[in-house]
């Protein structure tokens, strides 16, 4: 039960440090100097959201019976760590893993492309991330549920922020409203796989642990529903959706993010930096 | 050539009479630039923290949380868009505020009195 | 009232310490030394985002990955602060953009050097942004008082990136043997264009005499460079790095040390534009700013729709009022 749980966590943190780290991509890029401020801001929520929830897995797992440790992650570097009596540690997690061994959904390790698309990307993810974190405060873990508490208010603020921008490029200019339709369409079919639960997800529902995504998934519904009518824009045609990141089957770009990512201390491992 | 008028800082409120001189570039594109108040915690005044652009009054203000409060500086923010900001003049300043130079009969320190009273 | 008397108030007010306002009357080449300067300076944050910006993606912890974003973001929020400033003379932010990305206006060559290893993010923090504080702490106290009023702001926020940057350059120091050897790589490239930063000596710098007077700037480049000479290379010895320069040697008499050679050639063709990053460097700011037009222009655009519908509305309102 308790890997189960460690998936679970690693699942919220992958999520977090890979869509922090698509936004991080922004800095120093953006369309304006003010945005460019507001979108390192929101990406800075992201990457402090991971460290803790990193943090929590790393004690998850090194709770864990020593045979289970040297086979939880396929990564050799790891098991190495694990072999050699090590307690893994945040960084570990996040740097010496591979693609498989990452539960992200596959929506945040699309590529930012331009504006609308990291907005079409952003609103997505914050609407889940919005009531998701909302039940999650209610989680019968307590250290998820005080992780959810502090992280719910910066999420509010992201939503706010995704909105705005969803509606304001819907019912800009031709140009906008037209880029807006195209990158929400575009990134339609990896949204099915916000609340659609994974076995552990499913393993662990009667701790009463994790959140029940059969009610997140309505009100997702309706709030994304409602901002894209008020930007005066169609909800995609539902189509086909994409799954697998859940469960360590990516898209072709997460494996980029992490040789970025994960360089230094592929290079230069074993190392305090 | 086209020309237009620049207006400088503090001449917004006045934009019929105080034209500070002429441009060739256009800045008619550009989101207005707001001025941003501050409260930096409950009880005390808004202050002048700076200025930004913002393209409406929400974003400004969401904006200037970005911008200005990264550090937990505030708790309140006002911002009001620099072209309704009305300034005095500097050169009526002797004028506006020399006369309270002589008035100095409105502060404690004018009265002279023996240092055994107390509260007062 | 004349234009020699308010020449004459304006230089007694600058003398007597008294800051000058945005609409308080000021010389044209005052306000055009001020343009150029704090432009200059805002252009030098922006630019400056991108050498750093480059390990943002790539920073080996989660810990320095945060810290380095936080950085690199309060230097677009300088930036502004000083773009800000300028615009109290009158002068555009779209209109000083535009000049950058011409070559009008230039920004610190130092950012025209490419950011090749980690430790680089330490250099930069340490030597950098050091030399940069010591520009910069001055200017709290400079003539203009927007000016000055943005700079107490950016040299609250700049110490934590130069003992960020410090660190970093520690942290390996006290590594293993690599981790050392890329932090004296990094000292050996960055310590030469750092020391450049102060600008040209005082003799090849035209500007220095008329700032001084009018209380722009408070210490000459070659003050400015030797103070930082001064504290750096005790900083290295702390950590056991050494200062890529063979003539550098303590001088009793004058209390300072002596330094080599600078190689001014080199750092008038960077300015001149033959820097190893400068085309580059250019080309992301302008990239980022045209791909940013729409994005720009659908914002107005809604913000007028929503004001028109607003205004509608109010209308509507009234009729029925009445």
């Amino acid at each position: 039960m308790n890997q189960q749980l460690l998936f679970y966590t690693l699942q919220l943190a992958d999520n977090a440090l890979i869509n922090g780290h698509r936004l991080s991509e922004w800095c120093g890029h953006g369309p304006v100097l003010e945005q460019d401020i507001a979108i390192s801001n929101i990406a800075l929520d992201h990457l402090g959201r991971a460290r803790s929830l990193y943090q929590y897995a790393a004690e998850l797992f090194n709770a864990l019976p020593p045979e289970e440790r040297s086979t939880v992650f396929n990564s050799p570097a790891l098991q190495e760590k694990v072999q050699m009596g090590a307690l893994l540690d945040e960084d570990d997690l996040a740097y010496l893993r591979d693609g498989w061994d990452f539960r992200n959904v596959l929506l945040v390790e699309q590529p930012n492309e331009d504006w609308a698309f990291t907005i079409a990307r952003s609103f997505y993810f914050d609407v889940h991330n919005f009531y998701f974190f909302e039940a999650l405060k209610s989680s019968t873990d307590k250290m998820l549920a005080s992780i959810a508490e502090k992280s719910l208010k910066e999420i509010a603020y992201h939503l706010r922020w995704s909105s705005e921008w969803v509606i304001r490029l819907g019912d800009g200019t031709d140009e906008s409203h037209q880029r807006m339709q195209n990158a929400l369409n575009e990134r339609w079919m990896f949204t099915g796989e916000l609340n659609t639960p994974a076995t552990f997800e499913l393993n662990l529902q009667e701790t009463g642990a994790p959140v029940d995504l059969g009610i997140v998934a309505p009100r997702w519904m309706q709030k994304v529903t409602e901002v894209i009518t008020e930007a005066t824009l169609k909800l995609p045609a539902s189509t086909w959706m994409q799954q697998g990141g859940k469960n360590g089957v990516h898209s072709e770009h997460l494996g980029y993010v992490l040789a970025e990512l994960q360089f230094m201390q592929r290079a230069y491992p074993d190392m305090e930096w | 050539m086209n020309l237009f008028r620049v207006f400088r800082y503090g001449d917004y409120g006045d934009r019929e009479a105080a034209a500070a001189g002429e441009t060739k570039y256009d800045t008619r594109a550009e989101w207005p630039l707001w001025e941003v108040f501050i409260r930096s915690k409950a009880g005390l005044d808004h202050k002048h923290a700076g200025s930004l652009h913002a393209a409406d009054a929400a974003m400004a203000v969401e904006n200037a949380r970005d911008v200005y409060t990264r550090r937990m500086e505030g708790v309140s923010i006002w911002v009001v868009e620099s072209k309704y900001i009305h300034a005095s003049d500097p050169a009526d300043a002797e004028m506006l505020y020399d006369p309270a130079h002589d008035k100095i009969y409105r502060h404690p320190t004018f009265y002279n009195l023996p240092d055994e009273l107390k509260h007062m | 009232m004349t234009e020699p008397s308010l020449q004459q108030q304006f230089d007694e007010k600058v003398a007597s310490e008294i800051a000058i306002e945005p609409r308080d009357w000021m010389p044209d080449d005052y306000r055009k030394t001020l343009i150029r300067q704090i432009s200059q300076h805002a252009h030098s944050e922006i630019v400056g985002m991108l050498p750093e910006g480059n390990w943002i993606t790539r920073a080996p912890s989660l810990r320095r990955k945060a810290v380095l974003l936080a950085k690199v973001q309060d230097e677009g929020g300088h930036g502004l602060y000083l773009y800000s400033a300028a615009e109290t003379l009158g002068i555009s932010r779209d209109e000083m953009i535009e000049q950058l990305h011409s070559g009008k206006a230039k920004y610190s060559s130092i950012f025209n050097y490419p950011t090749l290893t980690w430790a680089d993010m330490g250099a930069i923090g340490w030597l950098v942004d050091g030399a940069a504080i010591m520009n910069q702490v001055p200017l709290c106290r400079t003539s203009y008082g927007p000016y000055a009023r943005a700079m107490v702001r950016v040299c609250k926020e700049e110490s934590f990136h130069q003992r960020q940057g410090f660190e970093i350059m520690m942290t390996l120091a006290n590594g293993t043997a690599v981790q050392k050897k890329m932090a004296q790589d990094a000292l050996n490239r960055w310590w030469w264009p750092s020391i450049m930063m102060f600008g040209p000596p005082d003799a090849d710098s035209p500007h220095t005499q008329q700032s001084m007077e009018w209380r722009i700037k408070r210490f000459t480049n070659d003050e400015l460079r030797q103070k930082f000479i001064d504290v750096t290379v005790e900083q290295a010895r702390l950590i056991g790095l050494t200062v890529p320069d063979p003539d550098l040697k303590w001088n009793e008499a004058t209390g300072h040390y002596d330094y080599g050679k600078i190689d001014w050639e080199e750092f008038w063709n960077v300015v001149k534009g033959n820097g190893p990053c400068n085309k580059q460097r250019l080309e992301t700011r302008k990239k980022a700013w045209e791909n940013g037009a729409w994005v720009r222009e659908a914002a107005s655009a809604y913000a007028g729709k929503r004001r028109q519908r607003q205004q509608e509305k109010n209308a509507a309102a009234e009729a029925a009022a009445a």
